[in-house]
């Protein structure tokens, strides 16, 4: 198992460090001072040269974000956030913005070597052969907390129709679009951290792909926060008309610091009649030191919207890093015989706290639904699967199937699981199953005794475990997931 | 005596609700290089414990006794560390790893314990070759490869695939717990031919069978007959056949 | 207490009057925990899917101390006449929240008195915790005290609570206590049954002490205008067994909470359930299972049938803490839906904080199945009659679950009683 020796060796390494991705990029930053008010939310718009409609857009948000509460329902727990404390933008200091690569801050870009960008190339996964060749190109637009430094592959992509660039670059130039379906699908109300995204938010990625147009090749967004003391807030807008299909892969990172950092994104997905998204996520920010300091608070809203006929959202998540998640990537099935699905990862370690879980709303008529989720608790931390599936009375034939499993390493940890489960058509059908267990001694020992070390032992079975999620990452973004899975959980067993 | 595998007074009990249950009371065998020994005996007269406990299962607790394996202290070793020295359990009901690919898995233990004995790990491409061939004389679907391991395999494609395990991992000392148990005649022999063409003055093995058609085709040194933690009677081959005929209840009487 | 007034408002309002009035420190400090928190709506996670807006708009007073006899002869003969064997078993019958000697029939070989006579309130409900039961507290005026000695079997014992009311609303909030001695064995049978619009809000305390067994249905044949909301807390001593089965037909809004505790190891519990509701009718089963010690079993089978308008409410959590390794846990929710106009909504929860633990639970919602109908038809079988066999199969599985015979057999008579014939959405 190669992936899990490259890790290995990429840790040891690093020393003390179990997280390979903690290290501070030394590169000139333009701040905003701290705090939050009107002010800050136009300077923002300022530096973002954005037209009024979107300041006004960002201010009426602001005013709801003030009347509203954190939400207390999860199963996390966390010292009040000072929302005045942080800045709320930080920017590499080059202007005006970077045209192509060679234009990058070099420092930047040995950042994101360092992060694997592009992913290295991996030819063999899991013991199967794949021939050369074979794979896609990936185009990456790269995020460095407030805004998108590069993004790759755009002539390809400008030729076959597909619009991939950073979100306040769309603000700009496609407008129309943007005003078309911002906030649509999450609105600005929709909740706590929705509402201040809506506020502050500073860059992301807009995808849009014409009716009838498959993306030719997988699009990725890397998010890095590196300042100090920053928040977060990127905003991610994918709308594929009528036909069109994309693949959008995402990955976060962030440096080690004994500070918590604030990180709440939003992500709108549109589909329409007969178009398919598939966003996949590997998500690994800083989850804080063996004793709980530090730490990404990852608030995030995804949802996507299946508004035309046949139309399919999928969402993959491995969720290994953060000190505290709140995530629920949902899907609103509108359009008739839309298909909507969830495939999670989620894996927790010291005292790592995960509430993380999906919604699906079915509207329309023969809508169907899978939610596959994996949890997997070790060290102190918390996990909980939280999910939702509703059948609204005019679904007519809509169908769920949910599987949630639970694994437990060690005795000091949690996992939960609550479903929330309502039919009003009865004409639906939903399954659910959902179990909880340990590794086996009998695993183990199997495995040990075929010369495995404990830790990788745990690490094959529980790659196991999630490998109905894993199968559905892209194959770069799998061998990337597999490795991490093992990273997190060192340290868990022995 | 040899400095192969070297058992001695041998005692281990097992926590069963609560209670300690005494299960090896004394066990002495010495197995030297290049030989096939057999160990028989009723059913609960400890035999699979014996190969546990030499494979260091930790739920059993070894409260008197020694074992040692090419000089070195066999009981302080963990698990894989017995595995790389080159110590093999073929488990009498091998276990299922859902989602786990068999290829995988051959390929992963291959290599950690190739690392363990200073070799070259070896890459997919190389190791796949060796599998399918391995595979293939073994009379077993290639697809067993890409399946998860031991998931949904009949019994005879399970008992096959400790045997494939055991051909790749190439062990000094194989212990073969009622591999043959549940294998139609075709399948033995395939079985026995693979434990066969491991045969070398530097292999040895344990076999633990309550039928002598294994025996047939596996020629053994030994038989040693084993009942309530000991080895009671040790003796040629002959043994086995007499056993085969006669049944344990002379032998045991006999000690008794 | 005066100064709560000012604070009782939404529904508490309904008792207000009655809760300025109280004696006695253990009422007054549940009268004013539930001044804090109000009784419970949708904001409150366990209240989640079920409102209390069932309890209407006018003040619900204490039940007068008359009641018509011949009114409470009927009901009870409804009760005691779905099947014979029903009449010959030892009961202790309340009406309106209040002992009820002259339709007594009290049994031998346990100890029984009553919370009238020397107010317990008991060590496991927590009146700041659940609102209703804080109510309960403020306001219980009677109930069972019975005990089991240790080491006797008791047989059967039936608890009969009829509500008895007109048009104006009334309420009633008995406090029962059930103690199963070490090595003893019980077969409680509770029913509630009754007419017109009461409010009952019964807290049950149940203790199962080490070895002991308590086999426990309950029948809720509630008035149609009546909500009942009944919070119940057992105690499951070591290997000892809490085998409960509820069975909820009505009345408006009938909700059945049970808090189940595994409190010493080898200890097992079901909290098995059915529904089958129509019309406007709202049912809750809610449960928290605490596995609290090692090596102990929970299992919890719970089928709701909902026709018309009628919601179902499941929720369930099994809660494994820390210390209780080697839990085996299971539960299973399922709906069938029989008209467009129903609904379910389910929460089946599982908390765990154990790691060597074997926990699932399954939930499924849906019609009745097109296969089999069709199969049922294509051997002749008329289609509202098959439909009826197959709801009346997808219940009796469930029925099927509770252990005692007697309870068993009386379950399906009041099911083939009511249900006869009514296999057809209308």
């Amino acid at each position: 198992m190669p992936a899990v020796t490259q890790t290995r060796e990429a840790v040891e390494k690093l020393g003390q460090s179990t997280y390979k991705w903690g290290f501070e990029t030394d590169i000139e930053m333009d701040m905003a001072p701290k705090g939050l008010n009107e002010d800050i939310i136009r300077l923002i718009s300022s530096r973002k040269e954005e037209p009024e409609w979107m300041l006004e857009w960002r201010l009426a948000a602001y005013k709801t974000w003030q009347a509203m509460e954190e939400p207390k329902w999860a199963k996390v727990a966390f010292p009040p956030i000072d929302y005045q404390d942080a800045h709320y933008y930080a920017a590499p200091r080059k202007k005006p913005g970077p045209r192509s690569l060679d234009e990058v801050d070099p420092e930047l870009l040995r950042t994101y070597e360092k992060l694997g960008i592009p992913l290295h190339e991996q030819a063999l996964l899991a013991g199967v052969e794949v021939p050369e060749g074979e794979r896609m190109p990936v185009a990456v637009d790269a995020v460095f907390d407030s805004v998108s430094v590069a993004t790759t592959f755009r002539k390809t992509l400008e030729e076959a129709g597909v619009i991939f660039c950073p979100i306040s670059e769309a603000v700009r130039e496609h407008p129309d679009l943007v005003r078309k379906y911002l906030g649509t699908v999450v609105p600005a109300g929709d909740n706590f951290f929705s509402a201040l995204n809506s506020a502050v938010f500073t860059d992301g990625s807009f995808v849009y792909v014409p009716k009838g147009v498959r993306c030719p090749m997988e699009l990725s967004t890397y998010f890095r926060i590196n300042a100090k003391n920053t928040g977060q807030f990127e905003r991610t807008l994918i709308v594929v008309e009528e036909g069109g299909s994309v693949s959008y892969l995402e990955g976060c990172t962030a440096p080690m610091r004994d500070e918590n950092q604030l990180h709440a994104a939003v992500v709108e997905l549109v589909a329409m009649d007969d178009a398919s998204i598939k966003y996949s996520t590997v998500q690994n920010w800083y989850p804080g030191d063996e004793n709980g300091r530090g730490g990404i608070y990852n608030f995030v809203t995804k949802r996507g919207a299946c508004r035309g006929a046949r139309s399919k959202i999928s969402w993959t998540q491995v969720e290994t890093g953060s000190a505290i998640t709140w995530k629920y990537p949902s899907c609103i099935l509108q359009g008739e015989g839309s298909v909507g699905e969830f495939y999670s990862v989620a894996v927790t370690n010291n005292h790592q706290q995960a509430d993380t879980g999906t919604k699906m709303i079915h509207l329309g008529r023969n809508t169907r639904s899978t939610i596959i989720a994996k949890t997997i608790s070790a060290g102190r931390s918390d996990s909980t699967y939280r999910g939702l599936v509703r059948v609204q009375p005019k679904a007519s034939g809509a169908r769920n199937f949910t599987q949630c499993d639970s694994l437990l390493i060690g005795d000091q940890c949690g996992a939960h699981t609550v479903p929330y489960i309502e039919s009003r058509n009865m004409h639906a059908r939903i399954e659910h199953e959902a179990t909880t267990s340990k590794i086996s001694e009998d695993q183990l020992f199997y495995c040990r005794q075929r010369g495995l070390s404990e830790e990788d032992a745990v690490g094959l079975i529980v790659n196991g475990f999630c490998r109905d999620v894993l199968k559905e990452l892209p194959m770069e973004f799998a061998v990337e997931a597999q490795k991490l899975l093992q990273i997190s959980l060192e340290g868990s067993v022995g | 005596m040899s400095q192969f595998l070297e058992i001695s007074g041998l005692c281990a009990q097992i926590d069963a609700d609560g209670q300690k249950k005494q299960i090896l009371r004394g066990v002495d065998l010495s197995i030297p290089p290049g030989e096939v020994h057999v160990i028989m005996g009723p059913n609960g007269s400890g035999k699979s414990t014996l190969s546990y406990v030499l494979a260091g299962r930790e739920e059993y607790e070894v409260t008197a006794g020694t074992a040692t394996f090419h000089g070195q202290d066999l009981l302080a070793m963990e698990p894989e560390e017995r595995a790389a020295a080159g110590l093999f359990l073929a488990f009498q009901s091998p276990i299922e790893l859902p989602g786990v690919n068999n290829a995988n898995f051959l390929r992963t233990a291959v290599n950690a314990v190739r690392r363990a004995r200073g070799q070259d790990e070896l890459d997919a491409v190389a190791f796949l070759k060796m599998a399918r061939e391995a595979a293939k004389a073994l009379s077993m679907a290639p697809d067993m490869l890409k399946r998860n391991v031991n998931v949904g395999f009949s019994g005879g494609e399970k008992k096959r695939n400790e045997v494939l395990q055991m051909t790749l991992l190439q062990p000094t000392f194989a212990i073969l717990d009622e591999t043959d148990s549940g294998l139609d005649v075709d399948a033995l022999r395939i079985v026995a031919e693979g434990v066969n063409r491991l045969r070398a003055p530097t292999f040895s093995a344990l076999v633990i069978t309550h039928h002598q058609k294994l025996l047939d085709y596996l020629v053994p040194d030994r038989i040693h007959v084993m009942a309530r933690g000991r080895i009671i009677l040790s003796g040629g081959p002959e043994l086995a056949r007499q056993i085969d005929q006669e049944g344990y209840t002379k032998f045991l009487a006999e000690v008794a | 207490m005066n100064a709560l007034s000012k604070d009782m408002s939404g529904p508490l309002a309904l008792f207000a009057n009655r809760l300025n009035t109280l004696a006695g420190a253990e009422r007054q400090s549940a009268a004013g925990a539930l001044a804090r928190t109000g009784l419970p709506d949708r904001k409150v996670e366990a209240w989640h899917y079920t409102t209390l807006r069932a309890l209407g708009k006018q003040d619900y007073a204490a039940p007068p101390m008359q009641v018509e006899a011949s009114t409470v002869r009927s009901l009870l003969d409804g009760v005691l006449q779905a099947h014979p064997a029903m009449a010959a078993l030892p009961r202790v019958v309340f009406v309106n929240g209040r002992h009820a000697p002259a339709f007594s029939a009290l049994p031998d070989d346990v100890d029984l008195s009553f919370f009238a006579d020397d107010p317990q309130f008991g060590q496991q409900a927590a009146p700041d915790r659940d609102p209703l039961v804080a109510l309960n507290t403020a306001l219980a005026e009677d109930g069972l005290v019975l005990r089991v000695p240790a080491g006797v079997d008791a047989g059967h014992v039936m608890l009969i609570s009829l509500g008895v009311a007109g048009v104006d609303p009334l309420s009633f909030h008995p406090r029962h206590t059930v103690v199963v001695e070490k090595e003893a064995h019980l077969r409680l049978i509770c029913v509630q049954a009754g007419q017109g619009a009461y409010f009952h809000n019964p807290v049950t305390d149940i203790q199962v002490e080490d070895g002991a067994t308590l086999e426990h249905l309950t029948l809720q044949t509630e008035g149609a205008q009546a909500v009942s909301l009944g919070t119940l807390y057992a105690h499951v001593g070591q290997q000892s067994v809490y085998d409960s089965f509820v069975l909820g037909l009505g009345g408006q809004l009938v909700r059945h909470e049970v808090h189940a505790r595994l409190a010493a190891t080898r200890g097992v519990v079901h909290v098995n359930g059915a529904q089958r509701l129509a019309g406007q009718q709202v049912g809750d089963i809610t449960s928290v299972i605490t596995h609290a010690a090692s090596d102990c079993t929970s299992r919890q089978t719970v089928r709701n049938v909902l026709d018309g308008h009628a919601r179902g409410v499941f929720q369930g959590k099994v809660l494994v803490e820390r210390i209780a390794q080697k839990t085996d846990g299971y539960q299973m929710n399922q709906a069938l839906l029989l008209s467009p106009e129903a609904e379910i909504d389910a929460k089946p929860e599982l908390e765990i904080y154990a790691d060597d633990v074997r926990c699932s639970h399954g939930a499924t919602v849906g019609a009745l199945d097109d296969d089999q109908l069709f199969y049922l038809r294509s051997r002749g079988i008329p289609e509202q009659e098959a439909r009826q066999m197959l709801i009346d199969a997808f219940l009796d599985e469930a029925i099927a679950l509770v252990e005692d015979a007697t309870a068993q057999t009386f379950c399906r008579a009041v099911m083939a009683a009511r249900f006869a014939g009514k296999g057809e959405s209308a």
